[in-house]
């Protein structure tokens, strides 16, 4: 049986409270077993991975030489300026949704479900096939009469693969928005309109800046997430990183090194990305972390 | 101030009536508050007070009756016999007559305790961001706060939050200050900071319509109070008559249930 020593050293019988002071004892530590095991066989695979990949047959300085190909740069930037581009039209399409989806008017509201439900609902390659086919079905667009012109002509690989990514975006952001809008306080709506504001001016100033705090994790996501999937139009012809680091390895046969260029040019953009992500959380997390009293 | 505005109350209920579904949470509601005025409301919770107040402030309809602010009906345009609701532009600029204090103050927590009170009167009065901040400075002395100006809410007490509050109400220079339960969110030692900050306000001549469960501040600051149970003013009466001399049987149970606790 346990006896523990008393603030004077004597021992003292279980069940019975003594003036015990933790503080004054040697503490022994407990040996985290299964950390040690888990860290033994991270460091063992990461070993093997390296040594793996360094005596592969793998040939790093045609990597390093194609680095910098121009007609990679231009895939990349191909890359980088279509998902910019589909991210806003998604983020600007979202936020309507979102707002919609809450209307008092059933049409509104209705149309906001029914956009997000076909958008995310069918595949995006489905989508990106229909757009570059669309002169299928329509020969010929008009905008009223004030505007006419040959399907073939508008929709290129470009403009295709602006309207499938960026109206595919639009679904999945409207309901992050939405979602973030819901999370904002009834009384901030309130609030702002006792001060005199419009539902638009509370909207702006008050609950949306507000919602970019939980808005902006999952939105990043999507951003990241669109870098990668603009690689799916290469099937409709638009030459983006993937595409251009493919039509080199068809001539020169060096695959994996040509691979390797796009996954290291993907990992600094979705890098630079969270980098920004970050910066904008810090931005629209004020006032909400608490800062040392002062 | 000529005779016949002095005369003319800042706000005027009647017959006010609102229903939720099937709850009728006012009915018959009469009240006329002249300039100047300290009203309390007092009564049980589900009274409708809080409601009323809500419908002054147009963040409820009314349904029933009408409610008047210097003469104006609130929320309607009449066209002939007909009425027709006015836009939401049109509400908005109603409401700024009017400022409100929260119950649980509704601070902007992503704006600094300064940015809180010059919000209003930059993006609604259109004022210059100087100018704002100048006033809001002001403002924020008043109510004890100009060393916390740079304070986010998250920063401050309950009794700071709300103080913040009523500066962020009167930036808009409003006629009337409607007070929703200003210090039952506060932990007691905070209620007393308020309390002195409303009492301040009501001294400078500030009309006031304060829903409240502060007996001592209702007999100590209000010209008159009134007493509402059921969706129904009980008893209308001076803070001395109505406390100290309850007419009406319900009003007086309420005032022991309230001594009591």
């Amino acid at each position: 049986m346990h006896t523990t020593p008393d603030r004077a050293g004597r021992e003292t019988a279980p069940g019975t409270v003594s003036d015990l002071d933790i503080s004054k004892m040697r503490t022994i530590r407990t040996i985290p077993y299964g950390r040690i095991l888990s860290v033994g066989l991270i460091v063992l695979a990461a070993f093997g991975i390296v040594r793996a990949f360094a005596m592969g047959d793998i040939n790093w300085a045609i990597t390093w030489q194609y680095m910098f190909w121009p007609t990679i740069m231009m895939g990349l930037f191909n890359t980088i300026w279509m998902s910019i581009v589909c991210m806003a039209i998604g983020v600007v399409i979202g936020l309507m949704c979102a707002i919609a989806r809450d209307s008092v008017n059933p049409v509104l509201r209705g149309a906001s479900i029914f956009y997000t439900w076909f958008f995310r609902g069918a595949p995006l390659i489905l989508q990106l096939l229909i757009w570059f086919n669309l002169a299928l079905v329509f020969p010929r667009l008009s905008l009223f009469g004030l505007f006419e012109a040959r399907t073939v002509e508008v929709i290129t690989p470009v403009t295709a693969a602006i309207l499938g990514f960026g109206l595919n975006a639009g679904a999945y952001a409207s309901e992050i928005i939405r979602a973030g809008l819901l999370g904002v306080d009834r009384g901030q709506f309130e609030a702002a309109k006792a001060i005199g504001m419009t539902g638009a001016t509370a909207l702006r100033r008050i609950v949306l800046p507000q919602a970019m705090r939980t808005v902006l994790p999952p939105l990043g996501n999507e951003f990241i997430s669109m870098i990668k999937m603009t690689s799916l139009a290469s099937i409709i012809g638009f030459s983006d990183l993937l595409r251009s680091v493919q039509n080199l390895y068809f001539v020169n046969t060096r695959v994996i090194e040509l691979l390797m260029v796009a996954t290291v040019w993907y990992l600094v953009v979705v890098t630079i990305l969270s980098i920004f992500q970050q910066m904008l959380e810090r931005r629209f997390g004020r006032g909400f972390v608490r800062r040392a009293q002062r | 101030m000529n005779g016949a505005a002095a005369a003319t109350p800042l706000v005027s209920a009647r017959i006010v009536g609102k229903t939720f579904q099937d709850f009728e949470a006012l009915i018959e509601v009469d009240c006329d508050v002249m300039r100047g005025e300290v009203v309390c409301i007092i009564g049980p919770s589900g009274s409708g007070k809080t409601t009323f107040l809500r419908c002054i402030n147009q963040l409820e309809t009314y349904d029933k009756g009408s409610i008047w602010l210097e003469g104006e009906l609130l929320g309607y345009r009449r066209v002939g016999e007909a009425l027709q609701p006015l836009t939401e532009k049109e509400i908005a600029r109603q409401r700024r007559k009017t400022g409100m204090v929260f119950q649980r103050f509704n601070l902007f927590p992503h704006l600094t305790a300064l940015q809180n009170v010059t919000e209003g009167p930059i993006q609604v009065l259109k004022r210059r961001p100087a100018e704002a901040r100048e006033q809001a400075m002001a403002l924020l002395a008043r109510v004890g706060l100009e060393a916390k100006a740079e304070a986010y809410p998250a920063e401050l007490s309950g009794g700071q939050q709300q103080r913040v509050a009523i500066a962020r109400a009167l930036a808009m220079q409003p006629q009337l200050m409607l007070f929703d339960e200003p210090t039952s969110a506060l932990d007691p030692e905070l209620v007393g900071e308020v309390l002195q900050v409303m009492r301040d306000l009501a001294a400078d001549g500030m009309t006031m319509i304060v829903v409240t469960h502060e007996m001592g501040f209702a007999r100590e600051v209000s010209d008159r109070v009134i007493f509402m149970d059921k969706g129904r003013v009980v008893e209308t009466g001076t803070a001395a008559e109505l406390m100290s001399n309850p007419r009406e049987e319900r009003t007086r149970g309420f005032l022991k249930s309230v001594a009591r606790g």
